[in-house]
């Protein structure tokens, strides 16, 4: 409905070639955010959708002014943002609030900033709080009061200074699905009922159906680096029906997209995961959850081939659960994981009808061929005579490709599937590889 | 080192800190040899400044009971000026390490190294200071008493704001920086709130240790300067000089009153207000309770009262002072700030180096490398006092503080007279242990070293019952269910569960016994003197001498023990405590 608004006014915001990149020492740059361009105009919903590591976090606090990015230009009304802007606000995922203020003086934080007087203050705020529907709790404290409740906070807290842009960054995520569901149909009924102080609102999330269900566009990122792979119209109407057919198919064809093959041009890779060969970035991915998943594709209904929305919304996993536990499963050659659908390979079948040792067996196997980083541990360990290996070595030969952050969760990952394969073993206590497991 | 106020969370991040601060590194090397140079220039400044005659003798301290409340009052005022100072130093170094980088890379390192100084040692120049500073007047000896008492408070306060500051959550510190707040206001809004707890306790703890140096501040000797301010300190020495045993009981009386007090009317209350600043996001846990912040939270006068002052709060508030915090700045400027950097590090070695060298020549004048065997043979013997008392004690407290801490309705009450103790001053019922030491004719080497735990055992004590009180349930009926007994229970379930707490407790004890040792190891009784050797009561007589070389040696010996102390063993302790022993 809100098409009929746009008028060819001036965009709000506009990003252009917009990169963040983290500087890693010798190893080079870490490019969070590649060549990013984006622009709001008046009168929409614009969702980001991806997954963590894609970038949009980063690219939402870029445009708050919080973090000036390493390249390219982003403007507010026509000026470049410097500081934080003014008509901007923004709401978290975490609800940022202060525990030791009231929730009235919390509404309130940002017109003290603003330098308003204590009296107009506690006026625009006592609205702000009527609006959002927090009558009554005033003088609560955050900690009193249910999730729900807290993020009514965040977001009137947000709307009292009264921003001509709102940024939301996976505001609901942390909510149950019940009371995630109820506040995102009272923002959008304040929203479409003009009720609101805010001219449009970008928000981040990594919820395929809630975009589909708020936004008017929808751009996907793909992760390492973050960049714009797609940009989706949502003309459906609002209030808009979950089971309407015109829904599912947009949801499948965002699942399509977001798990599509590189694009034929970009160099081959040992899987999803960025880096190649030892240097690969591993993700940290219970056993349980692998084992959990082929089981789950193997059973009925799906016998081996599973169709991701449904899969998704039968076992409750949002793509942020799901995403790294198939492409897991594709890189240890279990599954294949493409177009929005996931497939078990013949090893996958193998490992759901065996019982404990022959599937540690065989998951030993596919991470000895699979996983380089594993191979390149357990050969280590093989010429040594003792069979000890520290593992800081291989951390600091991680760290010459990757932070320091990933190399130490990749080690984990492959510690974690190791000791399941009892493919090697790892003493915390003095930091070491060895081959041999207690008996 | 920091006083954690039981909560588990800032432990972490606390560990984290200390966790890269194992090995001695070159700015600890640097802090020394800073901190030993200071010493030196205070010592010179102070020689020269020395007043030939004795100013106190005005009106002098006398053993009449009429004149004990006004003398407890007079040492409450001290202690109070002292705890002002710690909270401005505080305020403003903590705050200037978080912020600049250049200033944490210096401040930090001599905040660490200052934590193990033995705090009396420097009564001597202190003394000398300023009372050369305020000729004539009682000023200067009360200024150096209140100085004595701050440099017992302010590090451990001063480091836990500076942990608070540097560890403030991200998404808070965006709202504020979204919102533009100045850094005034970001100030008063989230870097004083969320740090409130920490400090609180700290402040606390401060104020617990910080009665122990008013009472041997007051009355000192150094060299020909005899200093007697009207308090409660002077009250005992005046009473041990002249062997009165009642008046001793009365100062021990006056002193449990006036902790009582002051835990009642100001602690408790200032504990229980500070839980709203606590950083979790759900209710429970029992709340601090507080029969005064009850009541003046209900008077209406009160509200009255404060409404100007509300007024005037929220005016201030709206200041504007400081700039907005901007995002980061751009490589290049990076570049050159590192530059910056090599050379702000490069001016702090020079400095240090040259003091380094100043200390060196400056003890070579009178010192010889006897004197260097003798305090190091001293600190050895302190040493090994240390640690057999502290075993002694965990052997003694830890199985008490459990069975204690297993029992709510026991440990409701002992926790609040464990605290107590802790706050008690020690060294007023050292005159007791003097005299049974003199009556018995026991060895002084031996009988003498207890005083060095008596107050500071109840560190341990009440870490322990903490960390038994809060054994999750679970565990308990684990081990239960299992049929988990005597010395596996001990050492699979309990020792495991409390040994983070008994960490702390046992660090604090020993980082206090230490600086008692000085007052400990050479304790008198009218004309008896009786002295343990080691390096306190090496300190001691070389402060009564008003030998500044000696004195300067000593310090820096006792501050080098402590220092390797505890890197070598509490902290490594301390570390794996963090990263195997956590229950949550």
């Amino acid at each position: 409905m809100n098409q009929a608004v746009i008028t060819k006014a001036l965009p709000l915001v506009e990003v252009h070639g917009v990169c963040q990149t983290y500087d890693k020492g010798s190893a080079g740059k870490l490019v969070v955010l590649d060549q990013v361009g984006l622009t709001l105009v008046s009168g929409e919903i614009v969702g980001l959708l991806g997954r963590s590591g894609s970038g949009k976090s980063t690219l939402l606090r870029s445009i708050a002014g919080l973090i000036r990015p390493s390249e390219g230009a982003i403007a507010f009304e026509g000026k470049a943002v410097s500081g934080t802007p003014d008509g901007i606000a923004m709401v978290f995922q975490s609800f940022a609030l202060f525990p030791w203020l009231t929730v009235l003086q919390n509404v309130e934080l940002g017109l003290e900033a603003q330098g308003v007087s204590p009296a107009e203050r506690r006026k625009r705020a006592l609205s702000a709080i009527d609006l959002i529907g927090l009558d009554g709790f005033e003088n609560a404290y955050p900690k009193e009061l249910s999730g729900g409740m807290r993020q009514r906070v965040g977001l009137a807290r947000a709307l009292v200074v009264h921003p001509k842009v709102l940024l939301m960054d996976e505001p609901f995520s942390a909510l149950d699905v019940l009371t995630a569901e109820t506040l995102r149909t009272d923002l959008l009924d304040l929203w479409s009922e003009g009720r609101m102080p805010i001219e449009s609102i970008l928000m981040v999330t990594h919820n395929i159906e809630e975009a589909v269900l708020m936004c008017d566009r929808v751009l996907i990122f793909s992760s390492n680096p973050g960049r714009v792979v797609a940009e989706l119209r949502v003309d459906l109407p609002q209030p808009r029906n979950r089971l309407d057919p015109a829904f599912r198919a947009l949801v499948e064809d965002i699942y399509a997209r977001m798990t599509a093959r590189k694009e034929p041009g970009s160099p081959p890779r040992d899987g999803v995961f960025p880096g190649t060969g030892i240097a690969m970035v591993l993700p940290r991915v219970s056993t349980n959850l692998l084992a959990g998943l082929i089981e789950a594709v193997a059973a009925p209904p799906y016998n081996g081939h599973a169709d991701l929305p449904p899969l998704a919304a039968s076992l409750q996993l949002e793509i942020d659960d799901l995403f790294p536990i198939a492409e897991t499963l594709q890189l240890l050659r279990f599954a294949e994981f493409a177009e929005g659908d996931i497939r078990l390979t013949p090893a996958g079948k193998r490992f759901a009808e065996s019982e404990v040792d022959a599937r540690k067996q065989l998951f030993a196997q596919q991470l000895a061929t699979y996983v380089p980083l594993a191979g390149h541990i357990r050969r280590v360990l093989d010429e040594r005579a003792n069979h000890k290996a520290p593992a800081r070595r291989f951390r600091d030969e991680l760290e010459d490709h990757m932070s320091e952050g990933y190399a130490d969760q990749t080690v984990r990952a492959v510690i974690s599937w190791a000791r399941y394969a009892e493919y090697f073993a790892y003493d915390e206590e003095s930091d070491l590889f060895t081959l041999d497991n207690p008996t | 080192m920091i006083f954690l106020s039981h909560n588990r969370n800032s432990l972490g991040e606390a560990a984290a800190l200390a966790r890269g601060r194992i090995a001695p590194n070159i700015y600890d090397i640097i802090a020394f040899a800073m901190l030993v140079a200071l010493l030196v220039l205070l010592a010179h400044g102070a020689a020269g400044m020395r007043a030939p005659s004795t100013l106190l003798t005005t009106s002098p301290v006398t053993l009449g009971l009429a004149n004990l409340p006004d003398y407890a009052l007079r040492t409450t005022l001290r202690m109070f000026a002292a705890i002002i100072v710690s909270l401005i130093f505080t305020f403003t170094v903590a705050t200037l390490a978080a912020k600049s980088r250049r200033a944490e890379m210096v401040i930090i390192p001599v905040l660490d190294i200052l934590q193990s100084v033995p705090v009396l040692g420097f009564l001597t120049f202190t003394v000398t200071f300023f009372m050369g500073l305020f000729p004539g007047s009682q000023l200067g000896a009360e200024c150096a008493a209140i100085f004595a008492i701050f440099t017992s408070q302010a590090w451990n306060m001063a480091f836990s704001f500076y942990q608070s500051l540097r560890t403030v959550p991200g998404d808070l510190d965006e709202v504020s920086r979204g919102f533009g707040l100045s850094a005034w206001q970001r100030f008063w809004r989230l870097e004083a709130p969320f740090a409130a707890p920490g400090l609180v306790w700290n402040t606390m703890m401060s104020m617990s240790g910080g009665w122990f140096f008013v009472v041997a501040s007051e009355a000192i000797t150094v060299g020909n300067t005899t200093v007697q301010l009207p308090g409660i300190g002077s009250w005992l020495a005046l009473a041990i000089d002249k062997q009165d045993f009642k008046a001793v009981a009365w100062a021990v009386l006056a002193m449990g009153v006036l902790i009582l007090l002051y835990d009642q009317l100001l602690f408790r209350p200032v504990v229980a207000w500070a839980d709203k600043f606590r950083f979790e996001q759900t209710a429970g846990q029992e709340k601090p309770r507080s029969w005064v912040y009850d009541v003046l939270r209900r008077v209406r006068l009160l509200r009255t009262v404060g409404l100007p002052i509300a007024w005037l709060w929220q005016r201030a508030m709206l200041l504007r002072l400081g700039r907005r915090t901007q995002p980061a700045t751009t490589v290049a400027s990076r570049r050159f700030s590192r530059l910056l950097d090599f050379a702000w590090l490069g001016l702090v070695l020079l400095v240090a180096l040259w003091g380094g060298i100043e200390t060196v020549l400056y003890l070579g004048q009178t010192l010889g490398w006897n004197d260097v065997i003798e305090a190091f043979s001293g600190g050895l013997l302190t040493l090994l006092r240390v640690i057999v008392l502290i075993a002694v004690a965990s052997v003694i407290w830890v199985p008490i503080g459990v069975w204690i801490g297993l029992r709510p309705a026991v440990a409701e009450r002992v926790q609040p007279l464990a605290q107590f103790l802790a706050a008690f001053p020690a060294n007023v019922l050292f005159p007791f242990a003097v005299i049974a030491i003199v009556a018995t004719g026991a060895s002084p080497g031996i009988w003498l070293s207890p005083l060095m735990v008596l107050g500071t055992q109840w560190y341990i004590l009440f870490n322990v019952i903490a960390g038994a009180s809060a054994f999750p349930s679970d565990l308990k009926e684990a081990a239960r269910v299992f049929k988990i007994r005597s010395w596996s229970w001990w050492k699979n379930v309990m020792l495991p569960g409390i040994f983070p707490y008994y960490i702390t407790g046992a660090l604090t004890a020993s980082g206090g016994s230490w600086n008692a040792s000085i007052v400990a190891e050479l304790a008198s009784w009218g004309n008896t003197r009786l002295e343990a050797f080691g390096l306190g009561s090496y300190i001691a007589k070389a402060t009564e001498a008003g030998d500044f070389p000696r004195v300067i040696l000593g310090i820096a010996v006792m501050s080098l023990f402590v220092t390797l102390f505890n890197r070598t063993l509490w902290r490594p302790l301390y570390v794996f405590a963090e990263r195997r022993m956590r229950l949550d």
